[in-house]
């Protein structure tokens, strides 16, 4: 399972804070307890408060790079945001992310290789969000399409299908079980399958309890990334224990203690 | 038409070790040997760097074997009373590329050894080769915990390979393989999931995981051979894709399986239409060993010398 830690986010008030102040402490602290909890990725977002996104994304990635060697998600919809991010980077990157218009991902992809970054590919164009498998996949095709025609190399493509909060429309999450195996078969290797997990049950009373199961089902499915709360514990020990029953990593009586490191 | 690539591509790799140690490191060695690397699957070297090749350690007993057929006991005669001598003739005349050097002496039932006897054993034989040194306790984990910490302390420094620790008793010997520097052999009854878990274990008290060889009790040919190769398969192939707690180097103890069937060990008079048992035995040995080599073996214990020489042979060519 791919995690992509996402509490280093402006829309957080400790990280807002700290992004106004000039204040390493908090980040630092949440770039150590994060990689402790297992991230895979720590996802970087300076929010909406600041006056100056392209320096704060540059301030934050500095803070993170001196603190722990963690690979970084550079998470921004602004262009320049991601350009002055991905300036800094010292190790590993994904750029979380693109659109799935063709110019788009023409964009994207060349300054993802540039930087030898993964990519983020949102299921999503300038006709807005698709609500239906169909329109979905062609979206993913065109993607695979993209990153074949700019030798992209598949296994550092992630396909976010965006699946809605439950509580705006209750048939979206199922029909993602059936994209997640769709974009398993698409290529080989398969771009990775991702979703943004707290999204999901954001604004609903058993936010953590819809997180994990839904994660849990998604795996059974080939679901292989998410943007997380890395720092729930039962979310992460959930995840590696369906990863187990889909036999994706050897069985032993100690495997939480195996997988956590 | 043109033919499509159908290589895997493999993220990761099995650990690689060096056994043994020279004078500038602390040991009296004249030779190290480093095993593991591989980060394809066996003689697929087109799927990645195939790492270093097996190698074979021949066995050398504290005390001479009272059930090795004649066929096996010929070619040591003059040197079974003597494990100096016999590690040796291993080395010098059998190309051993590493000596096993089992204590079946200090097992109650077969002598019942001081651990000061296997102190001197022990030293004898360093004394007497340069390669690296295995060095297998008699498995009854009582006498192996009161021995083996003082045959670890004696041979300090000399980068060992020290073995058998299981999920049952594992605390005596890794703590003193922490302390004097060897490696450690972690052992599993034919069971992928265990294995895992003495790993796990091992590690769990500190101990580096490059410094970890797995043993799965080996199956000789016609005696569950295949359980032991498809556990071994797996293993490989977890290694193969990032599982740091199967990516260790493998031993294989073919000899001592191969030469207890009945195949390998009946006289010619028992079953005379199995042909000559000077080829029979030998012969049982060589395809136990080069059958599991497909699975992914670094490190093979062997015993006669004809059947070192076959599979010697085999690896060459496969590498």
């Amino acid at each position: 399972m791919l995690s992509i830690a996402e509490r280093i986010n402006g829309m957080f008030k400790d990280v807002r804070e700290a992004i106004k102040n000039k204040d390493p402490k908090a980040i630092r602290e949440l770039a150590i307890k994060q990689t402790e909890a297992g991230a895979s990725f720590l996802d970087v977002n300076v929010g909406t408060a600041t006056a100056d996104p392209a320096g704060a994304m540059k301030w934050l990635i500095e803070v993170i790079q001196d603190t722990v060697k963690t690979p970084i998600a550079i998470d921004s919809q602004k262009f320049d945001v991601l350009k002055a991010g991905l300036s800094v980077i010292k190790n590993e990157v994904l750029i979380n992310s693109s659109k799935g218009d063709p110019e788009e991902l023409d964009k994207y992809m060349t300054i993802a290789k540039e930087y030898n970054a993964s990519l983020m590919c949102l299921t999503m164009d300038k006709c807005g969000i698709p609500q239906d498998v169909e329109r979905r996949m062609e979206i993913a095709m065109t993607i695979v399409e993209k990153a074949v025609e700019h030798e992209f190399d598949l296994s550092k493509i992630y396909i976010d299908p965006v699946l809605f909060p439950i509580n705006v429309d209750q048939k979206q999450p199922a029909l993602m079980f059936d994209i997640f195996n769709q974009i398993k078969m698409i290529s080989d290797p398969p771009p990775h399958r991702n979703v943004g997990l707290s999204n999901f049950s954001q604004g609903t009373k058993e936010k953590k309890l819809l997180a994990r199961i839904f994660l849990t089902m998604g795996i059974s499915y080939g679901l292989d990334a998410a943007v997380m709360d890395v720092l729930d514990k039962d979310l992460m020990d959930a995840a590696i224990t369906a990863e187990i029953i889909m036999n994706q990593h050897v069985y032993s009586d100690s495997y939480l203690t195996a997988c956590r490191k | 038409m043109e033919i499509p690539n159908v290589a895997d591509k493999w993220s990761s790799g099995v650990n690689e070790i060096t056994l043994g140690a020279t004078k500038d490191k602390g040991g009296t060695r004249t030779k190290t040997i480093t095993i593991g690397g591989s980060k394809c699957v066996p003689f697929m070297d087109f799927e990645g760097n195939p790492g270093h090749k097996p190698i074979i350690a021949m066995d050398v007993c504290d005390v001479p074997p009272d059930d090795w057929p004649e066929t096996l006991s010929k070619p040591f005669a003059d040197v079974l009373n003597d494990p100096a001598q016999w590690a040796k003739k291993c080395v010098e005349q059998y190309g051993a590329d590493m000596i096993c050097l089992k204590l079946d002496g200090i097992h109650p039932d077969k002598g019942n050894k001081s651990a000061e006897q296997a102190v001197k054993t022990v030293k004898s034989v360093l004394a007497a080769v340069g390669v690296p040194l295995i060095i297998w306790g008699c498995e009854q984990d009582e006498k192996d915990n009161e021995v083996m910490p003082k045959v670890s302390q004696a041979a300090k420094g000399e980068n060992c390979l020290m073995g058998i620790v299981s999920q049952n008793s594992y605390k005596t010997l890794t703590a003193t393989c922490l302390a004097d520097g060897h490696s450690l052999i972690t052992m599993a009854p034919v069971d992928i999931n265990i294995g895992k878990q003495i790993n796990i274990l091992v590690s769990e008290m500190d101990f580096p995981l490059n410094r970890i060889v797995m043993f799965q009790s080996t199956g000789a040919l016609g005696y569950g051979l295949e359980y032991t190769y498809s556990i071994q398969e797996r293993e490989r192939l977890a290694a193969l894709t990032g599982d740091k707690m199967m990516a260790m180097p493998v031993i294989c103890d073919v000899g001592r399986e191969a030469w207890r069937a009945k195949e390998a060990k009946s006289g010619d008079s028992e079953a005379p239409q199995w042909g000559s048992r000077e080829e029979r035995g030998p012969m049982w040995e060589t395809i136990t060993a080069v059958s599991l080599l497909q699975s992914g073996v670094d490190i093979i214990r062997m015993q006669h010398p004809k059947a070192v020489a076959a599979v010697k042979k085999c690896i060459d060519r496969l590498y």
